[in-house]
């Protein structure tokens, strides 16, 4: 069984429909990786399953339950947790203070968690009582991430996580992405460096047109002939 | 605008309970209650331009409708003979020259970048001016002021026919708003609608703290009636309550008058190419602009065309009630209760406004015998529990159409937020294409 | 040495318990507004509200007999903040969260915080009249301390009433727990975090429902507090916080919207900056008369700004600062 299942997800904001049809399935020890290019309803895809963008029709699950249209305060506690592209840390609060809200769900000690994501990111650890607004871009990815896994998540949902990141950060980012598969969380990814991350990735989904273009592992997507033809172009 | 089915059966049934009010309290007290729609009528249509064509949120009404009421009576009422023969109009001259000087001065250091004078060392100089400028109209004004109020109480009025003390203060309010619009207009919405409650109440402490201008809290009684008045007509054999009413009669014939010309004109600009293209800005900014329509320079003209008709309808209510009491004035009754009446009628609907002004008026004013009667009512059984009889129920019930209006803005804005006669939506602005879904 | 005590009494001590009110008031205007994001125009008569109900249970308390070394107003406070704070809470869900779940526009909720202004006003003169009354039982006395400065060679003592003792500790103890709760508790960052962005706030399953809540008991206590200790110090009347709602703002918005320590700020500005406009110099400035230069003397009456302007001190600092920086002296959101 797939952790978690979009089937021909149909839905959008209101208007006409961003998502025409998507099929994402991967498993917890999965990095998938969702690519295509501009408007063709990653970021949509992402959303709707975080409760985020209304599914008209189709169905998302979870660990086999429905969780279509939820809301996050329903589906953080489940396992999942999500890191969103822009404005994703809170850039008033600390960045301890940021780890911590990340954990507002959990009612149990938070302190093992936090010393493990220090241990993962520890330019955070310097920085626990500097106010978030004030790190570097890089940082404050990490800070998304380390926020988004405070919660334990089985389940981890990035919205390009590189976007806007010097070339240096964006390779650091992405060993910090593995590191986290590896320990035994599954990742959904939405990602503009598509050559790149399908290089790592074990499940890869090409969308154009809010449906699924080419599905498979990341390596038969970058041999495919036909996909690099539409839709990788050059190098990336 | 053509009113639609709607509108008519609304009309139909406004003129009904109007009709039936008339029955229950009588025609002399109908026809106060209907001069004043008439005056609030054009109020609300003034905010109708501002809120419902522009998206503006004006909450200086009580300030515009408090200076409309003070130019009118400046420019109708009798000369005050003893004010002229002092010296006070050559103080007043003095303190006129310390104010252009003092603005002289303040435009100056405004334009110091002209020489070479830049960034915080111009902010400063500009606001030593401001502080220079004040201290030299006051050292001016002040003693002014007191030798008026001290000889001749205040300067009195110019005796012109109150009509023209209508016009200007149109005028007068017109010069006002330009000046707040420009200051305000471009500020959010809500920091717009919290500056200009700000504004409001700093207008109305000038209407009430200028004695030598308008005898303030003295307050000036009687000002002139354009028709002729009771006491007029008695005086050629009519019969004292007939008077009453022919006179007021008189007085609506004319408020209606002005009042058609008025909504005549404001509606079929609505209906022109300027209604659309006001409307095309207040439902997309951002496409307008890109259309290269100076959004600014819009608002403006909307703000200060509404201000207009506020300005003129608070000078009619001076008239009508022949007294200018600057303590009568309260947000709650001259804001509030217009906000009220556009939002309950119809925001953007000139017909809708009027439905609003004149239904919510009728209510604010019944809501007081209504309470009096619940009040007796529950009084009589309180007694007869032994609780003891209700003290003070004339100035409780007089509270209540407070409560009832709260509640009626909160029932509309729960259950009709598009007011009882809607705007009529086209789904299409010819010039901007199509209208964004919840911009 | 008595201009000095003058000027303390007129300018420091005044301004400092308006500039407390204001600042009372404004932090609750500021959290909402950075939770909800509109501007909560009926706060002003939450703590009329909040001051009714506090004297409501002290003439109940004190038709029981009791006495105490403070007035029983203040006694009963700690129920009397229970009691708005929950009438806070049911307000906002009969009239605003509605309107919210609608998706309806700040402005909207701003007028709609005008209907309820108007039911709180109109209820409260239904029920208490519009009449003034003492918040102070008949029985009890308002305790006024003079401070005496003979030994520095003043003459006039430098005057605090009770309820501005009271007051200042009232609001010293309101801004310590505040902070505490802010920087140390879950709930507390939970609500600085929904403030600063609600949309990360919800994704990181922040119970954003439960953060409007204690939002709304917070403001409600402290509206309470402010109202009822204004009302101690000056008298209950139904318009008692109406008039005082736009300075209340201007602190708000002049300290920057969602900021709840600008508030404090602003509000003791605007507090100090108006007892200075209004302050007579010439009392302080009448020991150098002699050495003015001939033929000038010292004119009566030497304030900025006549007594009557007082109200439009606030609303100026207001438009000012609206259009000079429209997030407030210390950064404040933008919705």
């Amino acid at each position: 069984m797939a952790m978690i299942e979009m089937k021909q997800v149909v839905g959008g904001y209101g208007g006409a429909p961003v998502l025409n049809g998507v099929d994402i399935a991967i498993d917890n020890t999965d990095i998938g990786v969702i690519v295509g290019p501009n408007g063709a309803g990653k970021s949509t895809a992402l959303k709707a399953i975080f409760g985020l963008v209304k599914v008209a029709s189709g169905e998302v699950l979870f660990e086999d339950r429905p969780i279509a249209n939820s809301l996050p305060d329903r589906l953080v506690p489940m396992g999942l947790s999500f890191v969103p592209q822009e404005k994703n840390v809170f850039t008033s609060l600390t960045v301890e203070e940021n780890l911590e809200m990340g954990a507002f769900i959990r009612r149990d000690d938070i302190r093992d968690t936090l010393d493990s994501v220090y241990e993962m990111f520890p330019p955070l650890k310097e920085k626990r009582h500097q106010v978030a607004g004030e790190l570097s871009g890089g940082q404050r990815q990490m800070v998304a991430m380390g926020r988004a896994l405070m919660s334990e998540p089985k389940l981890l949902m990035l919205d390009e996580p590189s976007a806007g990141l010097s070339p240096r950060y964006v390779g650091e980012i992405f060993d910090q992405i593995l590191k986290v598969n590896a320990a035994g969380v599954g990742i959904l990814m939405v990602e503009q460096n598509a050559r790149r991350a399908l290089g790592f990735a074990s499940r890869g989904f090409v969308l154009a047109g809010g449906k699924n273009l080419f599905t498979g592992t990341g390596k038969e997507l970058l041999a495919d002939p036909d996909v690099a033809a539409s839709f990788l172009g050059g190098h990336g | 605008m053509i009113p639609d089915r709607r509108t008519l059966y609304a009309f139909a049934a406004l003129i009904v309970f109007v009709t039936l009010v008339g029955v229950w309290q009588g025609p002399a007290n109908v026809s106060l209650l209907i001069a004043h729609t008439l005056a609030y009528s054009l109020i609300a249509l003034g905010l109708n331009i501002q809120f419902g064509y522009g998206g503006l949120f004006n909450f200086a009404i009580m300030g515009f409708l408090m200076v409309g009421g003070a130019t009118n009576v400046f420019f109708s009422f009798p000369i005050n003979p003893d004010f002229w023969a002092s010296d006070g109009p050559m103080l007043l001259g003095r303190a006129l020259l310390a104010f252009v000087a003092g603005a002289l001065l303040v435009l100056g250091a405004r334009r110091l970048d002209r020489f070479g004078i830049k960034g915080k060392a111009r902010g400063i100089a500009i606001g030593i001016a401001w502080f220079v400028a004040y201290l030299v109209y006051r050292s001016q004004i002040d003693p002014a002021a007191a030798y008026i109020e001290s000889t001749s109480g205040w300067i009195g009025g110019l005796g012109l026919y109150p009509v023209i003390g209508w016009a200007m203060a149109g005028v007068v309010v017109a010069f006002i708003a330009r000046i707040i619009g420009k200051i305000t207009l471009g500020l959010r919405s809500d920091y717009l609608a919290i500056a200009t409650i700000g504004i409001s109440e700093i207008l109305r402490s000038f209407v009430k703290n200028m004695d030598w201008l308008t005898r303030g809290t003295l307050a000036v009684s009687p000002v002139p009636w354009p028709v002729p008045q009771p006491q007029n007509l008695q005086a050629v054999g009519v019969s004292i309550d007939d008077s009453f009413v022919y006179a007021r009669l008189g007085f609506i014939l004319l408020l209606a008058v002005v009042f058609v010309a008025a909504f005549v004109l404001v509606n079929r600009a609505y209906g022109g190419p300027w209604g659309r293209m006001m409307r095309a800005i207040r439902d997309n900014h951002v496409a307008a602009e890109a259309m290269g329509k100076n959004v600014r320079v819009r608002q403006l003209e909307l703000f200060v065309l509404g201000s207009i008709l506020m300005g003129i309808g608070g000078a009619m209510l001076v008239t009508f009630s022949q007294i200018l009491d600057p303590s009568g004035y309260q947000p709650i009754n001259h804001t509030f209760l217009v906000w009220v009446m556009v939002i309950v009628g119809g925001a953007g609907n000139n017909w809708g406004a009027v439905l609003g002004a004149v239904l919510i008026y009728f209510i604010w004013i019944l809501s007081d015998p209504l309470a009096q009667f619940l009040f007796l009512n529950l009084s009589r059984w309180t007694e007869a529990i032994g609780w003891g009889a209700i003290p003070e129920i004339d100035s409780r019930s007089l509270q209540m159409r407070v409560f009832v209006l709260g509640l009626v803005i909160s029932i509309a804005l729960r259950y009709a937020p598009q007011g009882l006669i809607p705007e009529i939506v086209h789904k299409h602005h010819p010039e901007l294409g199509h209208k964004k879904a919840g911009a | 040495m008595d201009e000095i005590i003058f000027l303390v009494n007129k300018v420091v001590i005044s301004g400092a318990v308006l500039g407390s009110i204001y600042a009372l008031g404004a932090i609750g205007v500021t959290l909402i507004f950075g939770i909800l994001r509109f501007a909560h125009f009926a706060h002003g008569d939450m703590m009329t509200m909040g001051a009714f109900v506090a004297f409501l249970l002290a003439a109940l308390v004190g038709a029981m007999g009791i006495t105490a070394p403070v007035p029983l107003a203040f006694v009963v406070l700690p129920l009397a903040v229970v009691i708005t704070a929950v009438l806070a809470l049911l307000i906002d869900r009969g009239f605003y969260a509605p309107l919210r779940a609608r998706g309806a526009k700040p402005v909207t909720l701003l007028i709609a915080s005008i209907g309820v202004t108007l039911m709180i006003q109109g209820l409260i003169r239904l029920v208490f009249g519009s009449g003034t009354r003492n918040m102070y039982l008949d029985i009890e006395d308002k305790i006024i301390f003079r401070m005496d400065f003979g030994w520095l060679g003043g003459t006039r003592p430098l005057v605090l009433s009770q309820p501005q003792i009271l007051m200042f500790f009232v609001t010293l103890a309101c801004i310590t727990g505040l902070h505490f709760f802010l920087t140390r508790t879950r709930m507390g960052k939970a609500m600085r975090a929904t403030s600063d962005n609600l949309d990360l706030a919800q994704v990181s399953g922040i119970n954003t429902q439960q953060v409007v809540t204690v939002t709304w008991l917070i403001a409600g206590s402290l509206a309470c507090l402010a109202g009822t200790m204004l009302a101690l110090d000056v008298n209950l009347r139904p318009d008692l916080a109406f008039n005082i709602v736009l300075p209340i703002f201007a602190a708000a918005i002049v300290g920057g919207l969602g900021n709840a320590y600008g508030a404090i700020a602003g509000g003791l500005l605007i507090g100090v900056t108006e007892a200075l406009a209004v302050f007579n110099w010439t009392a302080v400035l009448r020991p150098f008369a002699p050495y003015l230069p001939f033929g000038m003397e010292l004119p009566a009456n030497l304030a900025l700004v006549p007594t009557e302007y007082k109200l439009t001190v606030a609303f100026v600092i207001l438009v000012i600062t609206l259009l000079w920086r429209p997030t407030g002296i210390f950064r404040g959101l933008s919705t």
